[in-house]
Protein backbone atom coordinates (compact mmCIF):
# COMPACT_ATOMS: atom_id res chain seq x y z
CA UNK A 1 0.00 0.00 0.00
CA UNK A 2 1.34 3.41 -0.90
CA UNK A 3 1.07 6.21 1.62
CA UNK A 4 -1.93 8.51 1.11
CA UNK A 5 -1.28 11.13 -1.58
CA UNK A 6 -2.13 13.93 0.84
CA UNK A 7 1.24 13.34 2.46
CA UNK A 8 3.23 13.93 -0.71
CA UNK A 9 4.08 17.60 -0.68
CA UNK A 10 4.71 18.17 -4.39
CA UNK A 11 4.96 21.86 -5.26
CA UNK A 12 2.54 23.08 -2.60
CA UNK A 13 4.44 25.37 -0.25
CA UNK A 14 1.87 24.77 2.49
CA UNK A 15 2.26 20.99 2.30
CA UNK A 16 6.03 21.30 2.26
CA UNK A 17 5.98 23.51 5.34
CA UNK A 18 3.63 21.20 7.26
CA UNK A 19 5.79 18.19 6.42
CA UNK A 20 8.87 20.09 7.55
CA UNK A 21 7.12 21.16 10.77
CA UNK A 22 6.21 17.55 11.46
CA UNK A 23 9.83 16.48 11.21
CA UNK A 24 10.89 19.47 13.32
CA UNK A 25 8.39 18.66 16.08
CA UNK A 26 9.29 14.96 16.07
CA UNK A 27 13.00 15.80 16.25
CA UNK A 28 12.31 18.24 19.09
CA UNK A 29 10.32 15.52 20.87
CA UNK A 30 13.24 13.11 20.55
CA UNK A 31 15.69 15.71 21.88
CA UNK A 32 13.35 16.52 24.77
CA UNK A 33 13.16 12.80 25.54
CA UNK A 34 16.97 12.54 25.48
CA UNK A 35 17.23 15.44 27.92
CA UNK A 36 14.60 14.05 30.26
CA UNK A 37 16.18 10.59 30.09
CA UNK A 38 19.58 11.99 31.06
CA UNK A 39 17.96 13.94 33.88
CA UNK A 40 16.07 10.94 35.25
CA UNK A 41 19.13 8.66 35.02
CA UNK A 42 21.09 11.29 36.95
CA UNK A 43 18.34 12.07 39.48
CA UNK A 44 16.06 8.98 39.60
CA UNK A 45 13.54 10.63 41.92
CA UNK A 46 13.10 13.79 39.80
CA UNK A 47 9.79 12.66 38.30
CA UNK A 48 8.44 10.81 41.33
CA UNK A 49 5.43 13.14 41.86
CA UNK A 50 4.33 12.76 38.21
CA UNK A 51 4.66 8.99 38.35
CA UNK A 52 2.87 8.90 41.69
CA UNK A 53 -0.09 10.75 40.23
CA UNK A 54 -0.23 8.36 37.26
CA UNK A 55 -0.12 5.31 39.52
CA UNK A 56 -2.89 6.77 41.68
CA UNK A 57 -5.09 6.81 38.58
CA UNK A 58 -4.25 3.19 37.68
CA UNK A 59 -4.56 1.95 41.28
CA UNK A 60 -8.35 1.28 41.34
CA UNK A 61 -8.09 -0.99 38.30
CA UNK A 62 -5.15 -2.72 39.97
CA UNK A 63 -7.21 -3.41 43.07
CA UNK A 64 -9.87 -5.12 40.98
CA UNK A 65 -7.34 -7.34 39.18
CA UNK A 66 -5.61 -8.10 42.47
CA UNK A 67 -8.89 -9.32 43.95
CA UNK A 68 -9.56 -11.39 40.82
CA UNK A 69 -6.06 -12.82 40.91
CA UNK A 70 -6.36 -13.98 44.51
CA UNK A 71 -9.81 -15.40 43.76
CA UNK A 72 -8.65 -17.34 40.71
CA UNK A 73 -5.58 -18.64 42.56
CA UNK A 74 -7.88 -20.09 45.22
CA UNK A 75 -10.15 -21.59 42.55
CA UNK A 76 -7.34 -23.35 40.69
CA UNK A 77 -5.81 -24.51 43.96
CA UNK A 78 -9.07 -26.02 45.14
CA UNK A 79 -9.53 -27.96 41.89
CA UNK A 80 -5.95 -29.20 42.00
CA UNK A 81 -6.53 -30.14 45.63
CA UNK A 82 -9.13 -32.79 44.66
CA UNK A 83 -6.64 -34.61 42.47
CA UNK A 84 -3.89 -34.84 45.03
CA UNK A 85 -5.96 -35.12 48.21
CA UNK A 86 -4.91 -38.64 49.25
CA UNK A 87 -1.16 -38.39 48.92
CA UNK A 88 -1.27 -34.88 50.27
CA UNK A 89 -3.12 -36.04 53.35
CA UNK A 90 -0.47 -38.59 54.25
CA UNK A 91 2.29 -36.15 53.55
CA UNK A 92 0.65 -33.42 55.63
CA UNK A 93 0.30 -35.80 58.55
CA UNK A 94 3.99 -36.59 58.41
CA UNK A 95 4.89 -32.92 58.08
CA UNK A 96 2.67 -32.12 61.02
CA UNK A 97 4.62 -34.52 63.21
CA UNK A 98 7.85 -32.82 62.27
CA UNK A 99 6.33 -29.40 62.73
CA UNK A 100 5.25 -30.33 66.26
CA UNK A 101 8.80 -31.26 67.10
CA UNK A 102 10.14 -28.07 65.60
CA UNK A 103 7.54 -26.07 67.48
CA UNK A 104 8.71 -27.57 70.73
CA UNK A 105 12.28 -26.68 69.81
CA UNK A 106 11.20 -23.16 68.96
CA UNK A 107 9.50 -22.85 72.32
CA UNK A 108 12.74 -23.75 73.98
CA UNK A 109 14.62 -21.22 71.90
CA UNK A 110 12.01 -18.58 72.67
CA UNK A 111 12.33 -19.21 76.38
CA UNK A 112 16.08 -18.93 76.15
CA UNK A 113 15.72 -15.78 74.09
CA UNK A 114 13.48 -14.19 76.67
CA UNK A 115 15.95 -15.02 79.40
CA UNK A 116 18.91 -13.59 77.46
CA UNK A 117 17.02 -10.49 76.44
CA UNK A 118 15.99 -10.00 80.01
CA UNK A 119 19.65 -10.10 80.91
CA UNK A 120 20.39 -7.49 78.25
CA UNK A 121 17.47 -5.34 79.32
CA UNK A 122 16.03 -5.10 75.83
CA UNK A 123 12.34 -4.83 75.23
CA UNK A 124 10.87 -6.93 72.42
CA UNK A 125 8.60 -4.27 70.96
CA UNK A 126 6.37 -5.53 68.18
CA UNK A 127 6.65 -3.43 65.04
CA UNK A 128 3.23 -2.21 64.09
CA UNK A 129 2.80 -1.95 60.30
CA UNK A 130 2.20 1.52 58.89
CA UNK A 131 -0.27 0.16 56.39
CA UNK A 132 -1.53 -3.12 55.00
CA UNK A 133 -2.00 -3.04 51.25
CA UNK A 134 -2.56 -5.16 48.18
CA UNK A 135 0.05 -5.69 45.50
CA UNK A 136 -1.78 -4.10 42.59
CA UNK A 137 0.69 -4.23 39.73
CA UNK A 138 4.23 -4.29 38.51
CA UNK A 139 6.42 -3.11 35.68
CA UNK A 140 5.85 -6.19 33.53
CA UNK A 141 7.34 -4.73 30.33
CA UNK A 142 10.49 -3.25 31.79
CA UNK A 143 13.82 -4.80 32.77
CA UNK A 144 13.41 -3.23 36.20
CA UNK A 145 11.47 -5.13 38.86
CA UNK A 146 9.18 -2.64 40.56
CA UNK A 147 5.77 -3.33 42.03
CA UNK A 148 2.88 -1.08 42.97
CA UNK A 149 0.97 -1.31 46.24
CA UNK A 150 -2.39 0.18 47.11
CA UNK A 151 -1.23 2.40 49.97
CA UNK A 152 0.56 5.71 49.64
CA UNK A 153 1.51 8.91 51.36
CA UNK A 154 -2.11 9.31 52.49
CA UNK A 155 -1.71 6.16 54.61
CA UNK A 156 1.61 7.29 56.05
CA UNK A 157 3.83 5.36 53.65
CA UNK A 158 7.17 7.04 53.00
CA UNK A 159 10.08 6.23 50.69
CA UNK A 160 12.54 3.80 52.30
CA UNK A 161 10.00 1.84 54.33
CA UNK A 162 10.37 -1.95 54.12
CA UNK A 163 7.53 -3.98 52.59
CA UNK A 164 7.04 -7.48 53.95
CA UNK A 165 4.52 -10.26 53.43
CA UNK A 166 3.62 -12.93 55.93
CA UNK A 167 6.46 -15.06 54.54
CA UNK A 168 9.27 -12.53 54.36
CA UNK A 169 10.74 -9.43 52.78
CA UNK A 170 9.21 -8.22 49.50
CA UNK A 171 11.15 -5.00 48.96
CA UNK A 172 11.42 -1.36 49.85
CA UNK A 173 9.25 1.67 49.02
CA UNK A 174 10.86 3.84 46.34
CA UNK A 175 8.29 6.50 45.59
CA UNK A 176 4.86 7.31 46.95
CA UNK A 177 1.73 8.73 45.41
CA UNK A 178 -1.32 9.77 47.39
CA UNK A 179 -2.86 6.29 47.60
CA UNK A 180 -0.32 4.10 45.84
CA UNK A 181 3.40 3.53 46.12
CA UNK A 182 6.17 2.06 44.02
CA UNK A 183 8.18 -0.74 45.60
CA UNK A 184 11.67 -1.85 44.61
CA UNK A 185 11.49 -5.65 44.66
CA UNK A 186 14.41 -7.70 45.96
CA UNK A 187 14.88 -9.25 42.52
CA UNK A 188 15.65 -5.91 40.87
CA UNK A 189 19.27 -5.74 39.82
CA UNK A 190 19.73 -2.49 41.76
CA UNK A 191 18.49 -3.89 45.06
CA UNK A 192 21.04 -4.64 47.78
CA UNK A 193 20.01 -5.96 51.18
CA UNK A 194 22.25 -6.74 54.16
CA UNK A 195 21.50 -10.29 55.39
CA UNK A 196 22.87 -12.87 57.77
CA UNK A 197 22.53 -16.62 58.05
CA UNK A 198 19.62 -17.43 60.36
CA UNK A 199 21.43 -19.90 62.59
CA UNK A 200 24.63 -17.93 63.13
CA UNK A 201 26.03 -14.51 62.36
CA UNK A 202 27.62 -14.94 58.94
CA UNK A 203 26.82 -11.63 57.29
CA UNK A 204 26.45 -11.03 53.59
CA UNK A 205 24.78 -8.83 51.00
CA UNK A 206 21.83 -10.12 48.98
CA UNK A 207 21.84 -8.51 45.55
CA UNK A 208 19.09 -8.92 42.97
CA UNK A 209 20.26 -10.38 39.67
CA UNK A 210 17.33 -9.23 37.58
CA UNK A 211 16.27 -12.81 36.81
CA UNK A 212 14.34 -13.72 39.95
CA UNK A 213 17.31 -14.99 41.96
CA UNK A 214 19.49 -13.27 44.54
CA UNK A 215 23.25 -13.33 44.63
CA UNK A 216 24.52 -13.71 48.21
CA UNK A 217 27.95 -12.15 48.59
CA UNK A 218 29.76 -12.80 51.84
CA UNK A 219 31.37 -9.86 53.59
CA UNK A 220 34.21 -11.93 55.03
CA UNK A 221 35.83 -13.91 52.24
CA UNK A 222 37.68 -17.13 52.95
CA UNK A 223 36.32 -20.65 53.19
CA UNK A 224 32.70 -20.41 52.09
CA UNK A 225 30.63 -21.61 55.06
CA UNK A 226 27.28 -21.51 53.23
CA UNK A 227 25.37 -24.68 52.40
CA UNK A 228 22.47 -25.35 50.08
CA UNK A 229 19.26 -24.88 52.04
CA UNK A 230 20.60 -22.26 54.45
CA UNK A 231 18.06 -19.60 55.37
CA UNK A 232 19.17 -15.99 55.08
CA UNK A 233 17.38 -13.33 57.18
CA UNK A 234 17.74 -9.57 57.37
CA UNK A 235 20.60 -8.49 59.58
CA UNK A 236 19.19 -5.07 60.36
CA UNK A 237 22.33 -3.37 59.10
CA UNK A 238 21.69 -0.04 57.48
CA UNK A 239 18.67 0.60 59.66
CA UNK A 240 15.91 0.11 57.10
CA UNK A 241 14.77 -3.42 57.98
CA UNK A 242 14.20 -4.87 61.42
CA UNK A 243 16.53 -7.83 61.94
CA UNK A 244 15.42 -11.43 61.58
CA UNK A 245 12.92 -11.29 58.70
CA UNK A 246 13.25 -14.19 56.25
CA UNK A 247 14.71 -13.24 52.86
CA UNK A 248 15.94 -16.20 50.82
CA UNK A 249 17.14 -19.80 50.80
CA UNK A 250 20.50 -20.72 49.31
CA UNK A 251 20.04 -22.81 46.17
CA UNK A 252 23.57 -22.95 44.78
CA UNK A 253 27.04 -22.28 46.15
CA UNK A 254 29.46 -19.96 44.38
CA UNK A 255 33.08 -19.12 45.35
CA UNK A 256 32.10 -15.83 47.01
CA UNK A 257 28.77 -16.85 48.50
CA UNK A 258 25.78 -18.34 46.79
CA UNK A 259 22.73 -17.99 44.62
CA UNK A 260 19.52 -17.85 46.62
CA UNK A 261 15.82 -18.18 45.92
CA UNK A 262 13.24 -15.79 47.33
CA UNK A 263 11.04 -16.92 50.19
CA UNK A 264 8.30 -14.32 49.67
CA UNK A 265 7.49 -14.30 45.98
CA UNK A 266 5.44 -11.23 45.11
CA UNK A 267 3.56 -13.12 42.41
CA UNK A 268 2.08 -15.45 45.03
CA UNK A 269 1.35 -12.67 47.52
CA UNK A 270 -1.90 -10.78 47.92
CA UNK A 271 -1.45 -8.62 50.98
CA UNK A 272 1.72 -6.96 52.15
CA UNK A 273 2.52 -4.86 55.20
CA UNK A 274 4.48 -1.64 55.02
CA UNK A 275 6.60 -1.35 58.14
CA UNK A 276 8.22 1.76 59.56
CA UNK A 277 11.94 2.19 59.02
CA UNK A 278 13.52 0.17 61.82
CA UNK A 279 16.16 2.70 62.88
CA UNK A 280 14.80 5.93 61.43
CA UNK A 281 17.25 8.11 63.37
CA UNK A 282 20.26 6.15 62.12
CA UNK A 283 19.03 6.30 58.52
CA UNK A 284 18.57 10.06 58.78
CA UNK A 285 22.06 10.46 60.19
CA UNK A 286 23.53 8.36 57.38
CA UNK A 287 21.65 10.36 54.76
CA UNK A 288 22.91 13.64 56.19
CA UNK A 289 26.41 12.20 56.09
CA UNK A 290 26.07 11.02 52.51
CA UNK A 291 24.54 14.20 51.14
CA UNK A 292 27.76 16.30 50.90
CA UNK A 293 29.46 13.41 49.11
CA UNK A 294 27.12 13.95 46.17
CA UNK A 295 25.50 10.51 46.30
CA UNK A 296 21.77 10.83 45.54
CA UNK A 297 19.75 10.03 48.64
CA UNK A 298 17.11 8.11 46.72
CA UNK A 299 19.56 5.71 45.13
CA UNK A 300 18.05 2.29 44.68
CA UNK A 301 20.37 0.28 46.90
CA UNK A 302 19.37 -0.16 50.52
CA UNK A 303 22.79 0.26 52.02
CA UNK A 304 25.63 -0.60 49.77
CA UNK A 305 28.26 1.41 51.57
CA UNK A 306 30.19 -0.91 53.88
CA UNK A 307 30.72 1.88 56.41
CA UNK A 308 27.01 2.03 57.22
CA UNK A 309 26.87 -1.76 57.59
CA UNK A 310 29.72 -1.68 60.07
CA UNK A 311 28.12 1.20 61.91
CA UNK A 312 24.90 -0.68 62.41
CA UNK A 313 26.27 -4.09 63.28
CA UNK A 314 28.42 -2.53 65.97
CA UNK A 315 25.57 -2.20 68.46
CA UNK B 1 -34.40 -2.59 -1.67
CA UNK B 2 -33.72 -3.67 1.93
CA UNK B 3 -36.10 -6.58 1.46
CA UNK B 4 -34.01 -7.93 -1.41
CA UNK B 5 -30.68 -7.40 0.28
CA UNK B 6 -30.49 -6.11 3.86
CA UNK B 7 -26.94 -4.91 3.31
CA UNK B 8 -27.65 -3.02 0.13
CA UNK B 9 -27.35 0.43 1.66
CA UNK B 10 -24.59 -0.36 4.10
CA UNK B 11 -20.92 -1.26 4.08
CA UNK B 12 -18.49 -2.50 6.74
CA UNK B 13 -18.86 0.83 8.53
CA UNK B 14 -22.66 0.53 8.81
CA UNK B 15 -25.57 2.10 7.03
CA UNK B 16 -24.65 4.70 4.42
CA UNK B 17 -27.86 6.64 4.63
CA UNK B 18 -28.42 9.24 7.32
CA UNK B 19 -25.33 8.20 9.27
CA UNK B 20 -21.84 9.62 9.72
CA UNK B 21 -18.80 8.57 11.73
CA UNK B 22 -18.52 10.24 15.11
CA UNK B 23 -15.61 12.70 15.01
CA UNK B 24 -14.81 12.13 18.67
CA UNK B 25 -14.43 8.42 18.13
CA UNK B 26 -12.53 8.83 14.87
CA UNK B 27 -9.94 11.04 16.53
CA UNK B 28 -9.60 9.45 19.95
CA UNK B 29 -9.52 5.69 19.35
CA UNK B 30 -5.85 5.42 18.26
CA UNK B 31 -4.57 7.42 21.21
CA UNK B 32 -6.83 5.74 23.76
CA UNK B 33 -5.90 2.23 22.59
CA UNK B 34 -2.17 2.98 22.62
CA UNK B 35 -2.47 4.37 26.16
CA UNK B 36 -4.48 1.32 27.21
CA UNK B 37 -1.69 -0.81 25.76
CA UNK B 38 0.73 1.04 28.05
CA UNK B 39 -1.42 0.55 31.15
CA UNK B 40 -2.58 -3.07 30.74
CA UNK B 41 0.78 -4.80 31.44
CA UNK B 42 1.04 -2.84 34.72
CA UNK B 43 -1.79 -4.94 36.11
CA UNK B 44 0.26 -8.15 35.80
CA UNK B 45 2.53 -9.12 38.69
CA UNK B 46 5.94 -9.75 37.17
CA UNK B 47 8.26 -10.52 40.07
CA UNK B 48 10.88 -12.67 38.36
CA UNK B 49 11.26 -11.38 34.84
CA UNK B 50 9.61 -9.12 32.29
CA UNK B 51 6.48 -10.90 31.07
CA UNK B 52 5.59 -9.16 27.85
CA UNK B 53 6.93 -6.64 25.35
CA UNK B 54 5.77 -3.05 25.64
CA UNK B 55 2.20 -3.41 24.41
CA UNK B 56 1.82 0.35 24.01
CA UNK B 57 4.80 0.48 21.65
CA UNK B 58 3.48 -2.45 19.61
CA UNK B 59 0.11 -0.67 19.34
CA UNK B 60 1.87 2.50 18.19
CA UNK B 61 3.80 0.56 15.53
CA UNK B 62 0.65 -1.22 14.38
CA UNK B 63 -1.41 2.00 14.11
CA UNK B 64 1.42 3.65 12.23
CA UNK B 65 1.79 0.71 9.82
CA UNK B 66 -1.86 -0.18 9.32
CA UNK B 67 -3.05 3.43 9.01
CA UNK B 68 -0.17 5.54 7.68
CA UNK B 69 -0.80 9.26 8.02
CA UNK B 70 -3.30 8.96 10.87
CA UNK B 71 -0.87 9.63 13.71
CA UNK B 72 1.15 12.82 13.24
CA UNK B 73 4.90 12.43 13.10
CA UNK B 74 5.35 13.93 16.56
CA UNK B 75 2.79 11.65 18.27
CA UNK B 76 5.59 9.50 19.72
CA UNK B 77 6.59 12.14 22.26
CA UNK B 78 3.30 12.65 24.18
CA UNK B 79 2.33 8.98 24.01
CA UNK B 80 5.82 7.99 25.11
CA UNK B 81 5.58 10.41 28.04
CA UNK B 82 2.44 8.62 29.21
CA UNK B 83 4.12 5.22 28.80
CA UNK B 84 7.10 6.38 30.87
CA UNK B 85 4.82 7.31 33.75
CA UNK B 86 3.63 3.73 34.21
CA UNK B 87 6.22 1.47 32.58
CA UNK B 88 8.96 1.68 35.22
CA UNK B 89 11.56 2.88 32.74
CA UNK B 90 13.32 6.16 33.55
CA UNK B 91 11.17 9.12 32.49
CA UNK B 92 12.20 10.20 29.00
CA UNK B 93 13.25 6.85 27.55
CA UNK B 94 9.98 6.19 25.73
CA UNK B 95 9.68 9.86 24.68
CA UNK B 96 13.05 9.51 22.96
CA UNK B 97 12.62 6.00 21.55
CA UNK B 98 9.01 6.37 20.37
CA UNK B 99 9.87 9.66 18.61
CA UNK B 100 12.86 8.05 16.94
CA UNK B 101 10.73 5.06 15.89
CA UNK B 102 8.13 7.38 14.28
CA UNK B 103 10.86 9.24 12.38
CA UNK B 104 12.47 5.96 11.29
CA UNK B 105 9.17 4.58 9.95
CA UNK B 106 8.51 7.85 8.12
CA UNK B 107 11.92 7.65 6.43
CA UNK B 108 11.48 3.99 5.53
CA UNK B 109 8.09 4.84 4.05
CA UNK B 110 9.52 7.66 1.95
CA UNK B 111 12.22 5.34 0.68
CA UNK B 112 9.90 2.38 -0.06
CA UNK B 113 6.43 3.85 -0.70
CA UNK B 114 4.84 0.59 -1.86
CA UNK B 115 4.75 -1.62 1.17
CA UNK B 116 3.07 -4.93 1.94
CA UNK B 117 2.30 -6.92 5.05
CA UNK B 118 5.60 -8.81 5.05
CA UNK B 119 7.67 -5.67 4.76
CA UNK B 120 5.61 -4.05 7.52
CA UNK B 121 6.20 -7.06 9.74
CA UNK B 122 9.93 -6.96 8.99
CA UNK B 123 10.12 -3.23 9.77
CA UNK B 124 8.08 -3.58 12.96
CA UNK B 125 10.19 -6.55 14.14
CA UNK B 126 13.46 -4.77 13.50
CA UNK B 127 12.28 -1.65 15.30
CA UNK B 128 10.77 -3.76 18.08
CA UNK B 129 14.02 -5.65 18.72
CA UNK B 130 16.14 -2.49 18.64
CA UNK B 131 13.64 -0.87 21.04
CA UNK B 132 13.82 -3.90 23.35
CA UNK B 133 17.61 -3.81 23.52
CA UNK B 134 17.93 -0.04 23.92
CA UNK B 135 15.23 0.16 26.58
CA UNK B 136 17.09 -2.55 28.55
CA UNK B 137 20.28 -0.53 28.23
CA UNK B 138 18.71 2.70 29.49
CA UNK B 139 16.56 1.04 32.20
CA UNK B 140 18.73 2.58 34.93
CA UNK B 141 20.16 -0.75 36.04
CA UNK B 142 23.48 -2.12 34.86
CA UNK B 143 22.78 -4.82 32.29
CA UNK B 144 23.75 -8.28 33.51
CA UNK B 145 23.88 -11.42 31.32
CA UNK B 146 21.07 -12.89 33.46
CA UNK B 147 18.84 -9.89 32.79
CA UNK B 148 19.43 -10.22 29.06
CA UNK B 149 18.65 -13.93 29.18
CA UNK B 150 15.33 -13.57 30.97
CA UNK B 151 14.34 -10.69 28.69
CA UNK B 152 14.87 -12.74 25.51
CA UNK B 153 11.27 -14.04 25.42
CA UNK B 154 10.21 -10.39 25.36
CA UNK B 155 12.09 -9.84 22.08
CA UNK B 156 10.63 -13.00 20.56
CA UNK B 157 7.11 -12.03 21.63
CA UNK B 158 7.43 -8.54 20.20
CA UNK B 159 8.18 -10.11 16.81
CA UNK B 160 5.43 -12.73 17.01
CA UNK B 161 2.74 -10.44 18.40
CA UNK B 162 2.90 -7.88 15.58
CA UNK B 163 0.56 -9.67 13.11
CA UNK B 164 -2.02 -10.25 15.85
CA UNK B 165 -1.87 -6.66 16.99
CA UNK B 166 -2.05 -5.43 13.40
CA UNK B 167 -5.29 -7.42 12.99
CA UNK B 168 -6.55 -6.00 16.27
CA UNK B 169 -5.77 -2.49 15.09
CA UNK B 170 -7.55 -3.14 11.79
CA UNK B 171 -10.62 -4.14 13.80
CA UNK B 172 -10.28 -1.07 16.00
CA UNK B 173 -10.01 1.03 12.85
CA UNK B 174 -13.37 -0.31 11.64
CA UNK B 175 -14.80 0.58 15.05
CA UNK B 176 -13.22 4.01 14.78
CA UNK B 177 -14.85 4.79 11.46
CA UNK B 178 -18.19 3.11 12.14
CA UNK B 179 -21.10 5.42 11.29
CA UNK B 180 -22.38 5.99 14.78
CA UNK B 181 -23.71 9.55 14.46
CA UNK B 182 -27.25 10.08 13.18
CA UNK B 183 -27.76 12.96 10.77
CA UNK B 184 -30.99 14.91 10.98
Amino acid sequence: MAPPSSRRSGFSKKAQYSLFTGYLLAGAGALLGLGLLALSLWQPSAFAPLRGAATDVVAPAGKVTAATRSGSQGFVASIAGYFSAGTQNAELRREMEIARIRLAEADAVKAENRRLKGLLGLSDGDTKPVAVARLIGSTATSGRRHAYISAGAGDGVQPGMPVVSERGVIGRVLETGRNSARVLLLTDSESVLPVRRAKDNIIAFAEGRGDGLLRIRLVNLGVNPLKVGDLMVTSGAGGYYRPGVAVAVIAKITPDGGIAQLIAEPGATNFVAVEPIAQAAAVEALKAEEQPGGKPAASASATSSPSSAVLETAD
Amino acid sequence: MERLDPRARSDIYGSRINRAPSPLRANSVPYVTIMLGSVLPVLLIADLMPLMPSLGFLMLLAWRMVRPGLLPLWAGAPLGAFDDLVSGQPFGSAILLWSLAMIAIEMIETRFPWRGFWQDWFTASTIGIVYWLVSLLVSGASLTPEMLLVALPQALLSVLLYPIIARLVAGLDRFRLARARKLN
